[in-house]
């Protein structure tokens, strides 16, 4: 290989070949720069929107909900059953619904509120199951709405004037979430306890457990 | 510098430079040493930087070359310095550590004992008790008898919190899953505010805790009250309290001694008119803030696990009457 | 090969046209596709140096900007300004895109751009690696700052402690942004790190042995090296297992399953003390440099120096439980390590003291860069002192998490690492753009900037006193803080019009300022050899050094190498301690295949907030990503066989 090093040149000489003080930018490339930066720009606008578009609805915590909730308990239908002609049935929308805060927030209450003395972390004990796809009384957010406020036969007790309607909605948000209901971004992936069974969170349907508990036929909707 | 300190005069106590114990005086001394000689050496340092500067300045007025040949001087003057700093850290590394050593050991066998639990974003307090009758809950508030050591057990039912009376002694973490302890112990009367010092979310900031210390004597006062249970309702408009408190959603996360109200998901009642401060320490215990505290707690501390509680205004003033009854 | 270079007694004296034809193959050696294509596939340091500055410095400001609204809302007490929500998200973001985002970032990428100019070779080591960092990094700054403005901020601290940025306390994907963006950080950081090592260590200038080689140089080579050992932690530990905690559910962090939330604040701040000797000791390699020239005089005590800089690094990763002290840790532990942190003032001030000697022996001229250095040795020795105090377990066990801490980390900070940036923006200002910037303004943004720090943070240890916690949105009337809190929030208002100076003294300057020439501070570094701005390739021929500053020592006369290639990319590949000549090895040329390797670890791990599928998707677009970036470019006609011909067996040696 050739290695020729040890040459020497004077700075000044360097300069005299070409160096030169001046500083030349050519304008050339100015302008592609802004160019870039104005494709940049628009490409992080549209970035922002859409996650703004995909976020907002999960991350916002409402602290204080003004004027708070109206409660609906009354007005929610619980069978699609209806003597007389066929009239529009109107659903209930759980604000909370897609809304991770809220739905941590259900998950906090349910224990607080012992629900989960009946329905274990959701596989179900003296109450049924929550995570599987057997709802007896209906998996819609006013149907379970329904269940927490009036309370269900052989067993629910009605949580009516114990709990506020607002925390009621973040529990539906919840106990909806259990069984995949809910988008599963919302939903947290564990909690800081002992696991109710290993990878309860994440079970699949076919190896849920089946519910111990089934209401008589004549009660079942 | 520290001139601008009494500022604080006359505000909740809550400084690490009044001390009312031996551990945070200890610590304030350590401070004051430590101040006294950093102080030292930083002037030391700036004014040979000043010192150089001129120097150099001087030099170059007189037109003199660069004393290169001053190598040597320089290598003493900077052995010289290194050398000091490195006895002067000594120094304070012994000190630190002998004062470190003095605060460890709890200075008696069987001293008062608290389980402090921190949860958000309030403060569990159970004195512990041999017999199971001696035992008391309360909540946001210590009351610690002057001059006798108080040891604490601490633990945390969510996330990480830390203890921190400033005037009594420095913090300790409370960490789920761990059992810590500390003890200080309070040489005069007074109430010395303590703050969650570890963040803990939303309403960290408001995560405060008072540690009252008071002579002995009303101190056994104090635990004696707080071991019986609570008053029952005598007039007709704190009984409608009662049934207020016990049927709606207060009941689901409070207790009161003595009725059927159990659940421990937020602060013990069965006092709480006996206490200072509402809401951690934010609001004074006034019949007023009180109200606004039931009404929208999210208002006060935005994000406090307290919901809000729309009661009819005979009711909310029936429950307040119950409350406040509740000394 | 270990024959000692020898410089020829009778130049060659290449006549200028030969001189010419050679820069011109260069030029079409170097040349770049032009326009958006040309910037994107660029891999050359300089490009990527700048808007890696660039892009750091538009961290700095936004979480600058985070920083006014949290002083506003903290000047008085209960204001309503943000509500603790926002205000969590703010300071969280602030921590962290200040320490994730720019402080060790800015380090990197001022490296990127001046460590090759300075240790007198053509590029950096890994072009491509490069810029696959810087896209990376970018990737990651974006990603935060979206986050934050679309409600996705993190906002359980820049440390996240487990468990409250665990599953169960910060629902979300909040905590999960975090976790990513430490990991896009970190995979930049050590992308970076492995370059420096390499460049600094393989491809000096002839001549440039080990005790040759400037401050500067020996720090980054000592924070490449501690980024080596303390980044993988951190990066372990957010993305392995918070981020696997949060999304798929493992159990590292939780103790009634036999995790520990302590392993995380132990893994935390493995990488977290070692962080912050990251971020200021390239300043100290600032410092050096700017003293050096603007004394006039080589550094005092150079092996007393590079030995600091040494034992820094060593020691620094046996500190990190002095974040813990309010945590279980037995006493014999803490007592090692209250030693460590005491012990640690050592070197440093040895360094400083050096410094001063240097002043005292020197000619000090009293530029705006002169200037930032000397603010520089004033504020950080305050942020020393009161490292020292903290180091001591009761002490700290007072003021620990309170706003003596934020005072004490903000002197250390701004003193260690935005002084000497300041300082070092001016310095080398004139070599990245050709031209100088305005003294002036200069001088301006100087005292505005120090009597804003200490304006700002200087009550806060006075706070911290009061009892005043970190990380409050807010405090009760009655406690007292308010007339120091306003008094701080005054303070970041001068700090705001110190930069907006230096932002207008930047355009300006580049734009408008005075032409500066190849070396107008009359420094003595490589890196002033070259023109300003340097061409493409640095250099062509490349120097030789003699001594530690060559263009003092030499006098008019540079000595320099011939016969490196001119019609491909080639740079000398010299012995890691004398540097003698070893190899000459050919650097591959633009290419966007870094930016495609970047989007497809950018989609991974954006996804991975998600579905744990994005880890499929991600490994399949990494793997084309790889083929397109490695694959076969043909061989250059010498480098091939002829048959007959003798393969030259030293090349590879």
């Amino acid at each position: 290989m050739r290695r020729s090093y040890a040459k020497c040149r004077s700075l000044d000489s360097l300069r005299s070949l070409g160096m030169t003080e001046t500083v030349v930018i050519p304008s050339g490339a100015r302008s592609a720069t802004s160019r870039d930066l104005h494709r940049a720009f628009g490409m992080m606008l549209l970035v922002v929107a859409m996650a703004t578009l995909t976020s907002c609805k999960r991350e916002t915590r409402r602290f204080r909900e003004s004027p708070p909730s109206a409660t609906p308990g009354g007005t929610v239908r619980v069978s699609a059953l209806q003597p007389g002609a066929l009239q529009d049935t109107t659903h209930v929308r759980n604000v909370y619904e897609g809304n991770a805060y809220a739905v941590s927030e259900g998950q906090r209450l349910f224990n607080w509120y012992n629900c989960s003395g009946c329905h274990a972390n959701g596989g179900g004990g003296m109450g049924p199951p929550l995570m599987d796809d057997e709802w007896i009384y209906g998996a819609g957010s006013e149907q379970i709405y329904t269940t927490i406020v009036q309370g269900r036969p052989n067993g629910m007790p009605s949580f009516a004037g114990k709990v506020p309607a607002q925390q009621v909605w973040q529990i539906v948000a919840y106990v909806r979430s259990l069984s995949g209901l809910n988008p599963a971004s919302t939903r947290s992936a564990r909690t800081e306890h002992m696991m109710y069974y290993p990878g309860s969170q994440a079970l699949p349907m076919e190896t849920s457990p089946k519910q111990a508990f089934r209401p008589p036929a004549g009660e079942m909707p | 510098m520290l001139l601008q300190l009494p500022s604080v005069r006359g505000a909740p106590n809550q400084s690490v430079l009044e001390s009312s114990g031996p551990l945070a005086d200890r610590v304030e001394s350590l401070w004051w040493f430590a101040l006294i000689t950093a102080s030292l050496v930083y002037l030391v340092t700036m004014g040979a930087l000043w010192w150089a500067a001129a120097h150099a300045r001087r030099r170059e007025q007189r037109g003199e070359e660069l004393p290169m040949d001053d190598e040597r001087r320089m290598t003493r003057g900077v052995t010289l310095a290194v050398g000091a700093t490195v006895v002067v850290l000594l120094v304070f590394l012994v000190t630190d550590l002998s004062v470190g050593r003095t605060l460890d050991p709890v200075p008696r066998a069987h001293p008062i004992t608290i389980e402090l639990t921190g949860k958000q974003w309030w403060w569990d307090v159970t004195y512990a008790d041999t017999s199971p009758q001696g035992r008391f809950t309360t909540a946001n508030e210590i009351h610690v008898p002057v001059g006798e050591p108080v040891l604490f057990v601490l633990n945390a039912r969510d996330v990480i919190h830390s203890f921190w009376a400033p005037n009594l002694a420095g913090k300790k973490d409370l960490i789920p899953g761990y059992t810590q302890s500390m003890w200080f112990q309070a040489d005069t009367a007074g109430d010395y505010r303590a703050q969650c010092a570890e963040f803990c979310g939303v309403q960290h900031a408001k995560m405060a805790l008072h540690v009252i210390a008071e002579p002995p004597e009303k101190y056994a006062q104090w635990v004696a009250a707080q071991r019986a249970p609570a008053t029952t309702a005598s007039d007709s408009v704190a009984v409608r309290g009662r049934e207020v408190f016990l049927a709606g959603q207060c009941a689901m996360c409070h207790a009161i001694t003595g009725t059927s109200a159990a659940s421990r998901n937020g602060p013990d009642l069965t006092h709480v008119a006996s206490r200072r401060t509402l809401a951690a320490g934010t609001l004074p215990n006034t019949r007023g803030a009180l109200a606004g505290w039931i009404v929208d707690p999210q208002q006060v501390k935005p994000g406090a696990h307290m919901p809000s509680n729309q009661l009819p205004p005979s009711d909310l003033d029936a429950l307040l009457t119950y409350l406040q009854s509740l000394k | 090969m270990s024959t000692p270079l020898t410089v020829a007694p009778a130049p060659l004296a290449p006549s200028t046209d030969q001189y010419e034809a050679e820069t011109a193959e260069l030029t079409r050696t170097y040349a770049s596709h032009g326009g958006v294509w040309g910037w994107i596939t660029s891999v050359d340091h300089k490009s990527i140096g700048k808007r890696y500055i660039a892009t750091c410095f538009a961290w700095f400001a936004l979480a600058g900007v985070n920083a006014a609204i949290m002083r506003l809302q903290l000047a008085r007490p209960e204001s309503h300004i943000v509500g603790p929500d926002r205000y969590n998200q703010l300071f969280t973001v602030h921590g962290s895109a200040m320490m994730f985002l720019f402080a060790v970032p800015v380090m990197t990428a001022f490296a990127t751009y001046l460590i090759p100019l300075m240790v007198g070779t053509r590029e950096v080591a890994y072009p491509r690696l490069n810029s696959f960092g810087y896209y990376t990094f970018l990737i990651g700054g974006l990603f935060l700052f979206v986050g934050l403005y679309t409600n996705t901020g993190p906002d359980t601290g820049w440390f996240a402690y487990v468990p409250l940025s665990g599953p169960e306390y910060a629902p979300g994907k909040r905590v999960d942004v975090w976790a990513q963006v430490v990991t896009f950080t970190e995979i930049a950081a050590l992308v970076a790190a492995v370059e420096m090592i390499v460049t600094i260590l393989k491809m000096r200038a002839p001549g440039m042995s080990l005790n040759r080689i400037p401050l500067y140089v020996w720090s980054i080579l000592v924070v490449s090296f501690m980024i080596v050992f303390a980044m993988p932690s951190v990066a372990m530990a957010s993305t392995m297992m918070l981020a696997m905690d949060r999304l798929v559910a493992t159990h590292f962090f939780n103790r009634a399953e036999g995790g520990d939330p302590l392993l995380w604040q132990h893994l935390f701040w493995f990488f977290g003390h070692p962080e912050v000797y990251i971020m200021f000791i390239p300043g100290l390699g600032f410092v050096s440099s700017i003293i050096e020239t603007f004394t006039g005089r080589k550094i005092f005590g150079y092996p007393v120096m590079v030995m600091s800089l040494i034992v820094t690094g060593f020691v620094a990763f046996g500190l990190w439980v002095h974040h813990m002290f309010a945590t279980p840790i037995p006493q014999l532990g803490r007592t090692l390590f209250t030693a460590a942190s005491v012990l640690i003032a050592v070197p440093t001030g040895a360094q400083i003291f050096c410094w001063i000697a240097t002043i005292w022996s020197g000619r000090p001229r009293y530029t705006a860069a002169m200037l930032f250095a000397l603010g520089f040795i004033v504020v950080f020795t305050i942020g020393g002192m009161t490292g020292v105090m903290i180091a001591s377990v009761p002490f700290d066990l007072q003021v620990h998490d309170t706003y003596f801490i934020v005072a004490h980390f903000h002197y250390v900070i701004l003193g260690g690492v935005v002084f000497p940036l300041f300082g070092a923006c001016y310095y080398w200002f004139p070599k990245i753009t050709g031209r100088l910037m305005s003294e002036r303004l200069g001088k301006w943004h100087f005292w505005l900037f120090f009597v804003g720090v200490n304006v700002t943070f200087f009550p806060m240890h006075l706070l911290g006193f009061d009892g005043m916690p970190r990380r409050v949105y807010t405090y009760l009337p009655e406690m007292g803080w308010g007339r120091l809190n306003l008094l701080a929030t005054v303070g970041s208002w001068v700090i705001a019009a110190s930069v907006i100076v230096f932002v207008v003294n930047v355009v300006r300057s580049w734009t408008s300022g005075v032409v500066a020439g190849p070396n107008p501070w009359r420094a003595p570094g490589l890196e002033w050899a070259t023109t300003s701005p340097p061409p493409a390739w640095n250099f062509h021929p490349v120097p030789v050094v003699e001594g530690r500053a060559p263009l003092w020592e030499s006098g008019d006369e540079l000595p320099v190498a011939t016969g490196l290639a001119t019609d491909r990319r080639e740079v000398l590949i010299t012995t890691a301690l004398d540097a003698e000549p070893d190899n000459r090895h050919e650097h591959p040329g633009e290419s966007h295949w870094p930016l495609a390797m970047a989007i497809a670890v950018g989609v991974t791990f954006i996804g991975a907030i998600f579905t744990p599928w994005a880890y499929v998707v991600g490994f399949a677009l990494s793997a084309v990503a790889f083929a397109g970036w490695g694959w076969p470019r043909g061989t250059h006609p010498e480098d091939e066989l002829a048959p007959g011909k003798v393969p030259d067996t030293r090349r590879s040696a």
